[in-house]
């Protein structure tokens, strides 16, 4: 076991801009994710039926597929055509759509959304009609019913589902390192190629990973704590990816 | 510049089609592995001897800690040296080609497995404790109440996560592709690289994952209605 290359301030900022990359992918792609989802969500449930049946045909399609392939389509197939497209090289908007962080961001965007959408469609449909009844009867607007109490009822329903994902989307930040983004993975490659050590590096950041993975599931615990109204469940660290179709039970 | 890339699609339809094939048959092998990876696992967690479980349980929670294309590329390296390691300590003359296929069935498997270790530990812990205790009664034999009780009694709750790891096995394997394996991804890059025509491929790529889902999801359905039979009918969630 050769650490020694730590000490190499080089690798050391490798591994830096690496992890900072990774975190911003996270929050990013859950914070837009998860916005997403919400639309999806709503979409399959209220929305016209072509709408409905769009968002279905959307989950589908993301959750049937491999996350690389999506990654590959988006950032070789999209990114290509875009490319192609006389007078975009020279506008405003092209130094973002050149940087594969886009592509990484929005590819984690649409799989959130996807999958948690399904999560959230769930719970939206077990929160006792009742509850809507009772606020409309109030006088509620049907945006305030849903702003209100629709919506925070069904996330209380399905949070240990929705954080678990979020993990899920932490461990699928080293794709990226496909389509040359700088993440950790990424980092511990250019270490290893100059080095020629072949576990090290790797070693490393399956070690940060594993801290990575704990802590969050840490402050995700601490979020469901505080969230209002929680029912005090059954923990499993360490999620599986469940039966989506399945409403999240009390 | 449409018809180029018609072209290139049919050219490329029979390494396509091998490749989906290998991919295929990776994806059995390594779940029919990780199957029993996953019930010695289960076992062991479950097992009264606490080094037994606290191996289990280091293996489930580690792999599953770790991101899944990080375990697959380290345990790759590590596989293969292992395997090569193996095979000079037999004695075997000659330098000995890695096989691909073998490291991406082993390392699949070794991560499917820590999966489904959880699956059937939960599945297992549902079966109601009569049952088991009604085969003591009737004097069955350890291993009789494993295959006559336990395993069909744990099926209709294991089989959801099953089908689920199921799913996740087969996006699992285009990840074999970035050790450079040539499986259904792989080709697809490369046609996709050679063609130029990266939009189609890729869009090709995402049908041809999307049939295999989609039929296995019809075909757990099935398995599960089959292994229901015993049970009252119940609604669906």
């Amino acid at each position: 076991m050769d650490f020694s290359w730590l000490a190499d301030p080089f690798y050391q900022e490798y591994l830096l801009e690496g992890f900072v990359n990774t975190l911003w992918l996270v929050a990013v792609s859950a914070v837009g994710g998860l916005i997403l989802a919400v639309a999806v969500a709503m979409a399959r449930l209220k929305g016209p039926r072509p709408l409905a049946w769009f968002a279905h045909g959307f989950t589908t399609v993301m959750r049937g597929t491999p996350l690389l392939v999506q990654l590959f389509f988006f950032y070789y197939g999209v990114g290509r055509l875009l490319e192609g497209i006389p007078g975009i090289q020279d506008s405003l908007i092209w130094p973002i759509l050149r940087d594969p962080f886009f592509y990484g961001a929005l590819t984690f965007i649409l799989s959130v959304g996807a999958y948690s959408g399904e999560v959230l469609r769930g719970a939206l449909l077990s929160v006792p009609p009742g509850e809507r009844e009772a606020g409309r009867a109030f006088g509620m607007s049907p945006f305030q019913v849903f702003i209100r109490l629709w919506l925070p009822r069904a996330v209380q329903l399905c949070l240990p589902t929705l954080t678990g994902e979020m993990i899920l989307l932490l461990k699928s930040v080293p794709l990226v390192s496909t389509i040359a983004l700088m993440d950790l993975l990424q980092a511990a490659n250019i270490i290893r190629d100059e080095t020629f050590l072949v576990y090290e590096p790797l070693m490393l950041i399956a070690g940060i990973y594993l801290a990575m993975t704990m802590v969050l599931t840490l402050v995700l615990r601490q979020v469901e704590h505080y969230f209002p109204g929680m029912q005090p469940t059954r923990h499993r660290w360490l999620p599986i990816r469940g039966k989506e179709q399945a409403p999240c039970k009390n | 510049m449409n018809t180029v890339s018609q072209e290139g699609l049919l050219d490329w339809a029979g390494p396509i089609l091998q490749g989906a094939l290998t991919t295929l048959e990776i994806a059995v092998l390594a779940y029919a592995i990780g199957l029993v990876l996953g019930l010695i696992g289960a076992s062991a967690r479950l097992s009264p001897w606490a080094p037994l479980r606290g191996l289990a349980t280091a293996y489930s929670t580690a792999v599953r800690a770790v991101p899944e294309l990080l375990l697959i590329i380290l345990l790759y390296y590590a596989g293969s040296q292992a395997l090569t390691a193996l095979i000079h300590a037999m004695g075997l003359p000659g330098q000995v080609a890695i096989n691909g296929f073998v490291t991406a069935v082993g390392v699949l498997a070794f991560v499917q497995g820590a999966y489904m270790t959880e699956v059937l530990r939960g599945a297992i812990l549902a079966i109601p404790k009569g049952q088991l205790e009604a085969a003591d009664a009737f004097g069955f034999s350890t291993w009789s109440r494993f295959h006559r009780i336990v395993i069909p009694a744990m099926l209709p709750n294991a089989l959801p996560g099953m089908s689920n790891l199921w799913l996740i096995l087969i996006k699992d394997t285009a990840l074999i592709s970035v050790i450079g394996f040539s499986e259904l991804f792989f080709t697809i890059q490369q046609a996709a690289a050679s063609t130029r025509a990266h939009f189609l491929f890729y869009a090709a790529a995402g049908a041809i994952y999307l049939l295999m889902t989609l039929s296995s999801t019809a075909l757990f359905a099935r398995l599960e209605r089959y292994v229901r039979r015993g049970q009252p009918a119940q609604e669906e969630a």
